[in-house]
């Protein structure tokens, strides 16, 4: 499913945002927040996670289900795992594009990585 | 001992009414801090002591060696990045700005990340500005455009917008009109008479049709506009205009959708369009609770608000090439010191692998992913819970914060004091 992704803030989030390597702010960060209608259209269920993906990464989430969005539309609490899926082009002014980003959405048995995981890739992130 | 009145350092509300308990030199209690403050008051992990990575982990040194590595680090960069400074106070960030000029590189802040845009619309524009005692006294119409307060803010409604009791505004909530502008429904659109909707990435062009709406110009205007049906539109612009005093609060969802700082821009015109009519007022919700600071300090001694290259003999602003995901997206750096933010965090997924590639100083209380990636940590205080000085409220009040316990840590200001020695020193031996 296409949809169009925008990250942005939450009360979890910013609760947990100067205690980043707690599991209560991987559980308040790592989710993909989506209509009930995008929800049910992936076949999604109790343990079935969401990738996301698109030519800058892919990210594996935990589905939650908001009435505030419109089918088509997922949001991220800003994060490490949201920014896998934003370009670093500024368009010149500096600032990346952290919202209205075009991902494909599947349903997915993978599970979320921890955030520690999340940086093992990197030079210096070995341990 | 209770801390009466203290100002709360999480974000650019600066909530100055915070009592907090301290007992045996600990902090037990916070009372009228939202979830955000309370967390960030009360505290929780820290890192124990300074790092320097050797042979892939980070082990434990003297905080004298982890200045002196962190000053030859920057000395021998040839373009150093000094990021973050939104969550520390003036004093350290003007010490900062010294030795950024002192080793010739580029200071950016979280600005970059986040309202970079707003400042650039405002240094094309200006900005019809007010303090949050005259919006709280005055204001009867309040639009929130791309941001979510309940959630980001949440204390701001209570005490500066839309439910508090000023002078003027006996009633309140309940004699205000309260509007959201965002792409989704909100916390905040909750409290909202009006919410309008609107497709992402349209700002720009809802913007624009409201200009002409209220300028006079409907006819020009679409049937339909960012999805958003005309007649809708019409009837916003007829309560911006039926506004006494209005304000306009923005957010993220503009600054960092489509267009980025021509949203700004676009909304300083609008804006400028209603104060021919009306009295009306506009202003960024910032995040954290000194980045404002940071703009403000930047500016008086540089002459600029964020992105600024001191390699050169005058001090240079180009976003675009000197802010921090510019500068490591074009491999343009080649050492950074990320102080009070965290960049591993908060850029784009390239920036952060580009930032791994090189050295990396962090100077935070907290570990964080950027720790992950850095190769030398030094754990500060808290500025603002255990260490003193001035902060940026969100509408440019400059309040003092206050210290609320003794810490064994030392402050952001003491550490850049301390590097900022050893810099001079090495300086002195290579002169030699």
């Amino acid at each position: 499913m296409k949809a169009i992704m925008i990250s942005g803030r939450t009360l979890a989030q910013g609760a947990g945002c100067e205690c980043k390597m707690s599991p209560d702010f991987l559980k308040a960060v790592s989710l993909c927040h989506l209509s009930k209608g995008d929800y049910d259209a992936l076949g999604l269920c109790e343990g079935k996670n969401v990738q996301l993906k698109n030519e800058f990464g892919q990210v594996v989430l935990a589905p939650k289900v908001d009435a505030g969005l419109r089918q088509g539309m997922v949001f991220i609490p800003m994060g490490p795992w949201a920014n896998v899926l934003v370009g670093p082009d500024t368009g010149g002014c500096g600032t990346p594009q952290f919202k209205g980003i075009e991902v494909e959405v599947e349903a997915t048995d993978a599970s979320v990585l921890e955030i520690r995981d999340l940086f093992r890739g990197l030079r210096r992130a070995q341990t | 001992m209770i801390v009466e009145d203290a100002i709360c350092s999480f974000c650019g509300c600066l909530c100055d009414d915070i009592n907090v308990e301290v007992e045996e030199g600990k902090i037990k209690r916070v009372r009228h801090a939202c979830r955000l403050g309370s967390s960030k008051i009360l505290g929780h992990d820290r890192i124990k002591a300074p790092m320097i990575r050797r042979g892939g982990k980070l082990s434990e040194v003297s905080y004298q060696e982890a200045y002196d590595r962190a000053a030859e680090i920057l000395l021998r960069a040839q373009k150093p990045l000094l990021y973050g400074w939104a969550s520390t106070v003036c004093e350290a960030q003007k010490k900062g700005i010294l030795l950024a000029e002192e080793v010739g590189g580029v200071l950016d802040s979280t600005a970059t990340v986040c309202h970079g845009p707003s400042v650039i619309g405002i240094e094309e524009k200006g900005l019809p500005g007010a303090t949050l005692g005259q919006v709280k006294n005055r204001a009867d119409t309040i639009v929130f455009w791309g941001c979510n307060p309940a959630e980001a803010h949440p204390r701001h409604s209570l005490r500066y917008s839309s439910n508090v009791c000023g002078r003027f505004t006996p009633e309140g909530r309940a004699g205000r009109t309260i509007v959201v502008v965002d792409v989704r429904e909100t916390r905040t659109s909750k409290n909202a008479d009006k919410t309008v909707i609107i497709q992402p990435g349209t700002d720009y062009e809802v913007i624009s049709a409201l200009r002409m709406l209220v300028a006079g110009k409907g006819d020009g205007v679409p049937d339909e506009v960012g999805g958003v049906p005309k007649a809708e539109l019409d009837g916003l612009a007829k309560t911006l205009l039926a506004a006494r005093f209005g304000a306009v609060f923005f957010g993220l969802g503009i600054t960092h959708s489509r267009g980025r700082y021509k949203n700004i821009d676009n909304a300083l015109s609008l804006v400028a369009e209603l104060n021919s009519h009306t009295k009306f007022v506009i202003m960024p919700m910032r995040g954290h609770y000194n980045v404002g600071g940071i703009g403000q300090v930047l500016a008086w001694s540089s002459g600029f608000p964020m992105s600024v290259d001191f390699t050169r003999n005058a001090p240079y602003f180009n976003p675009g090439e000197t802010a921090a995901c510019d500068l490591l997206a074009k491999a343009d750096t080649d050492a950074a010191m990320i102080i009070a933010a965290d960049a591993a965090s908060s850029f784009p997924r390239a920036a952060v692998e580009a930032l791994a590639k090189i050295p990396v100083i962090q100077i935070d209380p907290y570990e964080n992913p950027t720790t992950l990636i850095s190769e030398v940590v030094i754990p500060s205080a808290i500025a603002g819970v255990e260490a003193e000085g001035t902060a940026y409220r969100m509408d440019g009040m400059a309040l003092r914060m206050r210290k609320l316990v003794d810490t064994s840590y030392p402050s952001d200001e003491e550490i850049l004091s301390h590097i900022l020695e050893s810099v001079h020193r090495l300086q002195r031996g290579l002169e030699r």
